[in-house]
């Protein structure tokens, strides 16, 4: 071999690990030198390290051992890596993967060529050129969500050439892509090539046909490099006729096990008219999008029938209409002859359905998925063990049983999950994509699995695929693209009609005839008419790429973030009018004002004084006089329910008493179960005893009773000792609390999630441009809330705003600041965004309500509750809001308020930088 | 066998997969422990709503032994050992909301006193202190006039004494202890948002995941998934609410529950059905994860603000409290309090727990009407 070829990245010992503990491992010390300049294929069924070894090479994971050098840089340095990182594109696996669905297809790209720090002029010439050459500028402004899978690629594509790399990564470009696009792609690709010759191209896929025209492969297999070489050599050395034999081979013995050739038996003479399904004029309409469009079909029992399309054409649709999941918007299915109803359980226990991502319960081991599914069909007790037990054994799951299912290897998880959707002995199994992303040994299993099903017990089985090989397997197969049938027959009569016996040719001479009938703007894009593509980057431009802080970077990411956001109505709405409508609810709502008590009275005198006492009482505007107490039983009774928060007993002779000055006793009852509620009655009853005895010496002596001496108390900054004076104030730090949070932390958990976390990996972006590029929209966001709230408490609460404004208005900026900080903090240790919502959501409840200062001044805490008011921003924004409000403070007032604030934003952004990580572990 | 045999078979099934899938999630778990544990204890011991280290500032010109006597009375744990300032410092010291209140004794206060010239001490409140001004200045003006009696009279009450007399108890928590309150309503706070967080996220979860498609395609009816929902973690919360209110507040704090235990969990039951119908509810109308979190806000701050567990409802307007009477929560704070302070039973607040089931029954309904609708969007 010609070991003297410059290298485009060199493995050395690298093995790699999943799990906790370090159990699964995804690769086993691999050696490898990838020759540069080359178009470098690994070959290899899903989750052999495909995946894990070119993540390594674009530095998205992190090197657990072993040395990766990329370009002649070793990649556990991270300085070399940053500068590396602008030499390298990586598209991930997975159709779009790393693209913003809502954003345009232009908006896509020029994020990118923000990312590697084009300029404004050069970004739109390279954008025009990339969009012409790849047929994709009739559609500059379509969401990136209403690509095909195949035009979705191609932006991929655009995307990772923006920054003209050196070495380009591309994890299974053009799995579930129909043929037509997938032919396309590849055209693209070889063009590049003969543009920049220099360029190397590191790609990994399982359609075996594609690996045929790269220059070298590299065959992998359970984490290890089984051969490398050119397709030739490979099949050469094997003697086998395709790569796909050669590769089979290529493995260990005991891989092998379970492969022939597979034999599918002839179906015994089909019973005509005797249908399993039958389908009438299906359609589905989305809004004004038709997935699916008037198709028919029907499928006799005991048959195979396929239908082979590529993402999104509407087969996932067609079944789901068929198992009465998704009511069709026209036309009629029947099952068995009985038209499909979602009510109806009776049809539902004749079919068994595989959903096309694995839907069985990941946390549950293979035997309680099994045992879950076997009860809730109601299989007898007899006979559920020996049921799973035959499974288990049938499907090769022996090994697995007391494994939790989402550890398992793809393969055998789809295998679990036709066992789970045959454990009840369904005579029509819907199957929907079952096994992409199966390696070939283990797809001929299931195959295996399927005709024993088939031919041995004559269920019907309706199955979806893109793999041209598996669509051969099948008795009778459709083609379907753009949500309609193009044509239906056996496969071999399809490929004698149109593709000289190629059913693949036939599908795209299929495909062509379709689109040239709509020629439709829509499939210009497919039309093979790809201009010229882009040369080489200016070289001035390249020096502009400098490393470190970059703005434009920090403001790609905001910009991105931003349209998101503005793309997305109800996050924005929620953003926005949500804090509007809580403000009316808390405002109006939390009030410390007690009154509207009601009281009742115990009078056992009933005379002319007891009642002046309680017309005292009643009288007051705090009290609500409810029905007279008859008895100590009805007040225990009444009070208990918590009718009555006072009850007032009179003794008898009380009048008497008065009179002859014998000095009677009023007996009280608060209800003490709300503790400030029950201290403000007694302060009230107190209040208006004392008022009752001066009135009592007035009139017994004409004149006021004199003092020793007199407390005058001045009620300052709410004379009127109205709540919602001091509640609005304080409510609006609370709301510009927990919006900004949880929404900044599910922004960047979103993008972990969703996966396009991995631009954040691969390209130059610095960890401060990242987290500061997510927060700034939040920020923008919440500023736009917090003057809706000022507004709001002007104009509609009539709150007056004393003091400066413009403090006001600092104070918000340096608190929301820190409150998007503490969303931003939240999200570097979450990784779902049900956990970020969770988190952020009770660590800033409690905190906000209760410690900085709502309704208990932080000055009366104690302890923990404290020490969490005084390192929370809520409680400086607290005293800002109320003191501008209430108090007419300015700035100088409020300087350390402020200086405090401001000091929650380094702190946490110091933070977030520890915690975030710039690769995947 | 039976339909409905069949179902109950299937609810029960689907339950344990839920609890299972609730222990596999560890970090979960691990936050459901500190909502009904630390989180309570905090919330019990650290704030009070009552007077509690209440700031005080005294600005004494007369500095006497009164007035030194004036400082001696304000003591902990109502107020915080007084801090004495000057006349200028006031305005600003109570605009920076350093002290709640300010009494200033004039100069020569103790003589003009003795000789019986009536002098006048001012007292400044921060009225935006809502919990405290009020209470306060009346605990200071009593303070204050008993240690005036005392240097004039000797005794505290004065001379001679008034001729009604005014006897005070506070029923269910004579020594008003804010803890005994606070705690307990974080118990049914912390209910509320982990059942609707719990039931609302697993929905979209699973809707997500595909495994309520999946479930739908079996011969599963949605009221069945849904119920499976509703028992298991109703029992999960439950049994962590237990624990709170048994171990936490009774064992820990040592607050004396007035009424009956199982009445109590027996309402929490029929309030965690309201609650999770409300959270799958919730779930059916939110497309994603983010919806849901900023819908679960706007859901949840008003039904704890709101209810009646932080302030009392007979204060707010009277619109918010007949609006507030839509919700299942407003019950279950009402009923807590009849039973766990008051010791009220079953015959005093039935009417609640009927008002609860019917107002989840509403919410299940209207979850289930929108449940396959729900499903069926997820993958457009």
């Amino acid at each position: 071999m010609d070991g003297k070829l410059s290298c485009a990245a060199r493995l050395t010992g690298v093995s790699h690990f999943y799990g906790k503990s370090g159990r699964v491992a995804a690769l086993g010390g691999v050696d490898l030198e990838l020759p540069a300049g080359l178009m470098v294929g690994l070959v290899g069924p899903d989750g052999v390290g495909k995946s894990t070894l070119l993540a390594l090479v674009a530095g998205a994971r992190k090197l657990q051992q072993g040395r990766v050098e990329v370009l002649g840089v070793d990649m556990a340095d991270a300085r070399g890596r940053q500068g590396l990182q602008p030499r390298i594109a990586y598209m991930p696996q997975g159709l779009g993967r790393n693209l913003y669905p809502t954003l345009s297809v232009f908006e896509n790209v020029d994020f990118f060529g923000r990312l590697f720090g084009l300029g404004r002029r050069e970004r739109q010439q390279r954008i025009d050129e990339l969009l012409l050459g790849t047929g994709l500028a009739l559609f500059r402004d379509r969401p990136a969500a209403k690509l095909s899978g195949g035009m979705k690629q191609k932006l991929g594509l655009c995307c990772a050439l923006i920054h003209d790399p050196d070495l380009l990564i591309l994890d299974e470009p053009t799995t579930g892509v129909d043929p037509l696009s997938r032919r396309q792609f590849w055209a693209l690709v070889k063009q590049l090539r003969q543009r920049r010759p220099g360029m190397s191209v590191l790609v990994a896929t399982a359609y075996m046909e594609e690996a045929d025209a790269f220059d070298r492969l590299v065959a992998m297999d359970g984490g290890r490099v089984l051969g490398t070489g050119t397709p030739a050599e490979l099949r050469a050395r094997t003697g086998a006729g395709s790569l796909e034999e050669a590769f089979i081979r290529l493995l260990p013995e005991e891989r092998r096990v379970g492969h022939g050739s597979l034999v599918i038996p002839p179906r015994p003479g089909d019973g005509d008219g005797d249908w399993a399904i039958e389908a009438e004029g299906l359609t589905q309409r989305f809004g004004d999008f038709t997935a699916v469009d008037r198709v028919s079909f029907r499928i006799g029992r005991g048959e195979i029938f396929g239908f082979l399309g590529s993402n999104g054409c509407g087969k996932t649709t067609t079944m789901k209409m068929l198992t009465g999941l998704l009511p069709p918007t026209e036309g009629q299915a029947r099952l068995f002859g009985r038209p499909v109803d979602a009510s109806d359980l009776e049809t539902r226990r004749q079919v068994g359905y595989m959903s096309q991502s694995f839907s069985l319960y990941g946390e549950l081991t293979v035997r309680q998925n099994l045992e879950l599914h076997a009860r809730l069909f109601h299989l007898p007790e007899d006979r559920r063990e020996a049921r799973i037990q035959s499974l288990v054994q049938q499907f090769g799951l022996e090994a697995y049983g007391e494994m939790v299912a989402e550890s398992l290897p793809l393969g055998i998880r789809q295998r679990l999950s036709l066992a789970v959707a045959v454990v009840h002995e369904p005579r029509l199994l819907i199957l929907d994509e079952p096994t992409s992303g199966v390696d070939p040994v283990a797809r001929d299993q299931f195959w295996a699995l399927l005709v024993q099903l088939s031919r041995e017990q004559g269920v019907t089985i309706f199955i979806s695929t893109h793999f041209m090989n598996e669509a051969q397997r099948c008795d009778r197969i459709s083609l379907m693209h753009a949500g309609r049938v193009l044509a239906s027959d056996t496969p071999a009569a399809l490929a004698g009609a149109r593709g000289q016996g190629d059913l693949e040719t036939a599908f795209i001479a299929y495909l062509e005839e379709a689109l040239a009938e709509e020629g439709g703007a829509d499939q210009a894009a497919d039309t093979p008419a790809p201009r010229d593509l882009p040369g080489e980057v200016a070289p001035e431009a390249r020096l502009r790429r400098q490393p470190g802080f970059s703005l434009g970077r920090l403001l790609g990411y905001a910009y991105r973030e931003g349209l998101e956001l503005y793309r997305d109505p109800i996050r924005l709405a929620f953003a926005l009018l949500g804090s509007v409508l809580l403000m009316f609810v808390l405002g109006y709502g939390i009030s410390l004002d007690v009154e509207g008590l009601r009281f009742a009275v115990l009078d056992r005198d009933d005379s002319p004084e007891s009642r002046a006492y309680v017309q005292n009482i009643a009288g007051s505007r705090y009290f609500i006089e409810r029905p007279p107490l008859a008895s100590l039983n009805e007040l225990d009774r009444r009070m208990r329910k918590g009718e009555l928060s006072l009850a007032l007993e009179i003794p008898p002779g009380f009048g008497r008493d008065l009179r002859s000055g014998r000095k009677p006793q009023v007996g009280v009852w608060v209800d003490g179960a709300m503790p400030y509620r029950g201290e403000t009655i007694r302060g009230y009853v107190q209040g208006m005893h004392q008022q009752y005895l001066e009135e009592m010496q007035r009139r017994a002596t004409g004149q006021a009773p004199t003092a020793a001496a007199s407390l005058e108390s001045r009620y300052r900054y709410n004379q009127d000792f109205k709540s919602l004076y001091a509640m609005v104030p304080a409510v609006i730090p609370l709301l510009l609390v927990f919006i900004p949070a949880i929404l900044t932390a599910l922004g960047v958990v979103r993008e972990k999630e969703l996966g396009s976390i991995t631009n954040f990996y691969v390209t130059p972006v610095t960890r401060l441009e990242f987290l500061l590029g997510k927060q700034l929209p939040y920020v923008l966001l919440s500023l736009a809330s917090f003057f809706l709230l000022v507004l709001q408490a002007l104009w509609v609460f009539d709150v007056p705003l004393k003091g400066s404004f413009p403090t006001l208005a600092l104070g918000a900026f340096l608190y929301v600041l820190a409150t998007t900080g503490l969303g931003l903090f939240m999200s570097t240790f979450t990784r779902t965004q049900i956990a970020a919502l969770f988190g952020t959501a009770i660590l800033t409840m409690l905190p906000t309500v209760q410690f900085s200062g709502l309704t208990t001044p932080v000055s009366a805490l104690e302890g923990f509750g404290y020490w969490v008011g005084q390192f929370y921003p809520a409680s400086y924004f607290l005293v800002i809001s109320r003191g501008v409000f209430t108090k007419a403070l300015e700035f100088r007032d409020l300087v350390w308020q402020l200086l405090a604030l401001a000091a929650f934003t380094p702190v946490l952004w110091a933070l977030c930088a520890v915690l975030l990580k710039k690769q995947e572990d | 066998m039976g339909g409905w045999r069949h179902s109950l078979i299937n609810i029960y099934r689907l339950g344990l997969k839920e609890l299972r899938s609730l222990a596999a999630d560890k970090v979960l778990l691990a936050l459901m422990i500190w909502a009904f544990s630390g989180a309570i204890y905090e919330a019990a011991t650290g704030v009070s709503q009552e007077l509690n280290h209440a700031a005080v500032a005294i600005v004494d010109e007369d500095n006497s032994p009164l007035s030194r006597r004036f400082a001696d009375a304000l003591y902990p744990p109502y107020f915080k050992a007084p801090e004495y300032i000057r006349l200028n410092q006031v305005d600003p010291a109570m605009d920076q909301g350093r002290y709640s209140f300010v009494l200033i004794i004039p100069a020569h206060f103790q003589r003009d006193l003795a000789s019986g010239r009536q002098p006048e001490l001012q007292l400044n409140v921060d009225a935006t202190v809502m919990s405290q001004a009020f209470i306060g200045s009346s605990y200071i003006s009593q303070i204050v006039q008993g240690e005036i009696n005392v240097f004039l009279t000797g005794r505290r009450e004065g001379a001679g004494s008034p001729p009604v007399q005014l006897v005070t108890r506070a029923r269910f928590n004579p020594n008003l202890k804010g803890y005994w309150f606070g705690g307990v309503m974080e118990v049914i706070n912390n209910l509320t948002m982990l059942t609707i967080i719990l039931v609302g996220a697993a929905f979209i979860r699973e809707r997500e995941h595909g495994t309520l498609e999946h479930l739908l395609v079996l011969p599963l009816k949605p009221l069945e998934i849904m119920l499976a929902k509703i028992w298991a973690n109703g029992v999960a919360v439950l049994l962590g609410a237990g624990f709170a209110l048994t171990v936490v507040i009774q064992w820990v704090l040592k607050v004396p529950i007035a009424g009956s235990v199982p009445l109590f969990l027996g309402a929490a039951a029929v309030y965690l059905f309201a609650a999770a119908s409300i959270g799958i509810f919730l779930g059916t109308l939110a497309r994603s994860m983010p919806q849901l979190g900023l819908l679960i806000i706007l859901t949840i701050l008003p039904l704890q603000m709101l209810s009646g567990g932080v302030t009392p409802r007979e204060s707010m307007p009277q619109m918010v409290q007949d609006l507030m009477l839509l919700t299942p929560t407003t019950y279950f704070v009402r009923l807590a309090q009849a039973i766990l302070y008051r010791g009220a039973g079953v015959e005093q607040v039935w009417g609640d727990f009927l008002a609860m089931g019917v107002l989840g029954a509403v919410f299940f309904v209207l979850a289930l009407h929108r449940f396959r609708r729900a499903v069926a969007q997820t993958q457009v």
